[in-house]
């Protein structure tokens, strides 16, 4: 039954999981996302899942497990964060290379060193480039409602590309909030049959998985393998549609936040969103033409639609949460000021690191960057293009 | 055989021509040495088959016959492991000729 509860980030990626019910769940716990395997667990102990739970002796062999798991033809997930998902590197590879729609959760963790197990988005930024699909969720509810979509975005035969679904560590994942949670039934309807094109356990055809290739066929397998992930907008948008029919709450790239008339606008992603929106509404009170773009969906990165968005503001700051040493800016504001190239009239970009390692981000914070594009909006010279928030300088 | 396109292959890196590394013709990686078999002295210990990483040890009637230098790549261990005192199989050497093996 359809059902109003209090639960935190982890408990709601959980509760996906018992209305799932995936086949195999091979997965080692790590802060902050240890609370999904170990309700799991339990609720394998409990018998409320059928599935199989695997705990391997590390990250990297819990995605071998799923990557064996998927390969076999079934539906497929784990849970991890930070270090874990970096233990997982190579093999996240592999699994976007064999295009098998593997669902991760990940309760978004900044990298070591210094060691911290705080909210930062180190850890999926650096998996960017993997072949994952990546969905960026800004509280429980959407970390709830982007899992469930996972699985269909990635199983469906024109995509068949692994999922990693992101929701800030401990900020998300630690937070007790109103989500509602639907009929399991209803869930399990949604989601619907996986089917595999092939599946190592159908005996009656031959073929071979994840054979070498040498010079002569690497490439078209990668350009095959791009494709998947090419073909997942319309499927990206068809799922967030239906899933509104269904549920009553739409989704798409992303979410604009008071943009309709905007001069300024702040880009930022996940839980921050959700403070940067209470900052836009103050502003708003005091006549400040401002709006908030969020992306969901960082890969694919929905530029064209991005731009479409921007274009007619003056000046729009990005905030990242993670950085890009060396690079021209951090990941999302790399890719913003990418998609904005190819338009004559373009807002001025700026960029900014923030909430590393968890580092608080408060509605100060975003008035801040608000005054900045102010200036920046009526004098057209941008000072500082990439600044830091809420640093001892 | 004609290489397919990246359009014509299927989803994920799976192939679907079962036995296709018969194609393989890996006698053409032979650089400078080949097995040569000597019946006289072989005991039939099947050594080389086990060992052989390219199934190139020939065998007919359950008994090892020679070589099939389309697939040998003269990497040496059959020669290695073969126990006899006189070796039957010893490494010679071999005039490298490019289009050696592709017979097919
Ligand atoms: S040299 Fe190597 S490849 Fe050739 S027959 Fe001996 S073991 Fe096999
Ligand atoms: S290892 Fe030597 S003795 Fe044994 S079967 Fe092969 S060639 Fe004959």
């Amino acid at each position: 039954m359809k059902a109003t509860k209090i639960l935190n980030g982890n408990q709601t990626i959980a509760e996906a999981v018992r209305q799932i019910d995936p086949d195999v769940i091979a997965a080692y716990p790590i802060t902050p996302s240890t609370a999904i395997v170990e309700i799991i667990a339990s609720f394998r102990a409990d018998g409320l899942i059928t599935g199989e739970f695997v705990c391997p002796e590390s990250e990297h062999s819990a995605m071998s497990v799923c990557i064996g798991a998927a390969s076999a033809g079934g539906r497929v997930m784990t849970a991890t964060c930070s270090q874990g998902l970096a233990l997982m590197w190579e093999m996240l590879y592999i699994a976007a290379g064999l295009r098998l729609p593997i669902v991760a959760a990940i309760a978004n963790r900044a990298l070591s060193a210094p060691i911290n197990i705080h909210g930062d988005h180190s850890d999926t930024m650096g998996a960017r480039d993997s072949g994952w699909i990546q969905i960026y969720s800004e509280d429980s509810q959407e970390a709830y409602d982007n899992f469930i979509q996972a699985f269909r975005i990635g199983e469906h035969p024109d995509v068949l590309t692994p999922v990693m679904v992101g929701f800030d560590g401990f900020i998300i994942s630690h937070s007790a909030e109103v989500v509602q949670v639907e009929d399991d039934a209803a869930v399990k309807r949604f989601i619907g049959d996986f089917k595999p094109p092939y599946p190592l356990l159908d005996t009656n055809r031959k073929f071979t998985v994840g054979p070498i290739d040498f010079t002569d066929y690497y490439f078209e397998h990668k350009r095959n393998q791009i494709e998947g992930i090419e073909n997942s907008p319309r499927v990206i948008e068809e799922v967030g549609k239906e899933f509104g029919r269904t549920f009553g709450r739409t989704y798409g790239f992303f979410e604009e936040y008071r943009t309709d008339d905007a001069e300024i606008g702040i880009v930022v992603m996940s839980s921050a969103a959700g403070t940067g929106k209470d900052a836009v509404d103050e502003l708003r009170a005091e006549g400040k033409k401002i709006g908030l773009l969020k992306p969901r969906v960082f890969r694919p990165f929905p530029y064209r639609q991005i731009a479409e968005a921007l274009k007619k503001m003056k000046a729009v700051a990005v905030l990242d949460r993670s950085s890009s040493p060396g690079a021209f800016g951090a990941p999302l504001f790399t890719e913003v000021r990418s998609a904005l190239y190819d338009y004559e009239k373009r807002p001025k970009l700026v960029n900014y690191v923030y909430g590393l390692g968890g580092r608080d981000i408060k509605v100060e914070h975003f008035k801040e960057v608000a005054g900045k594009l102010e200036k920046i909006a009526t004098t057209g010279k941008v000072d500082e293009m990439l600044g830091y928030l809420n640093l001892r300088e | 055989m004609k290489k397919e396109t990246w359009k014509e292959l299927p989803t994920g890196t799976v192939n679907i021509h079962a036995g296709n590394s018969v194609s393989n013709l890996t006698g053409t990686w032979r650089s400078g040495r080949r097995p040569e078999f000597i019946e006289k002295n072989c005991i039939q210990c099947f050594f080389c088959w086990l060992f052989c990483p390219h199934f190139a040890i020939l065998v007919k009637d359950g008994k090892v016959t020679g070589i099939n230098y389309d697939y040998c790549t003269g990497c040496g261990l059959c020669a290695e492991e073969c126990p006899t005192k006189e070796k039957s199989i010893v490494m010679v050497k071999e005039e490298i000729k490019l289009a050696e093996g592709r017979k097919k």
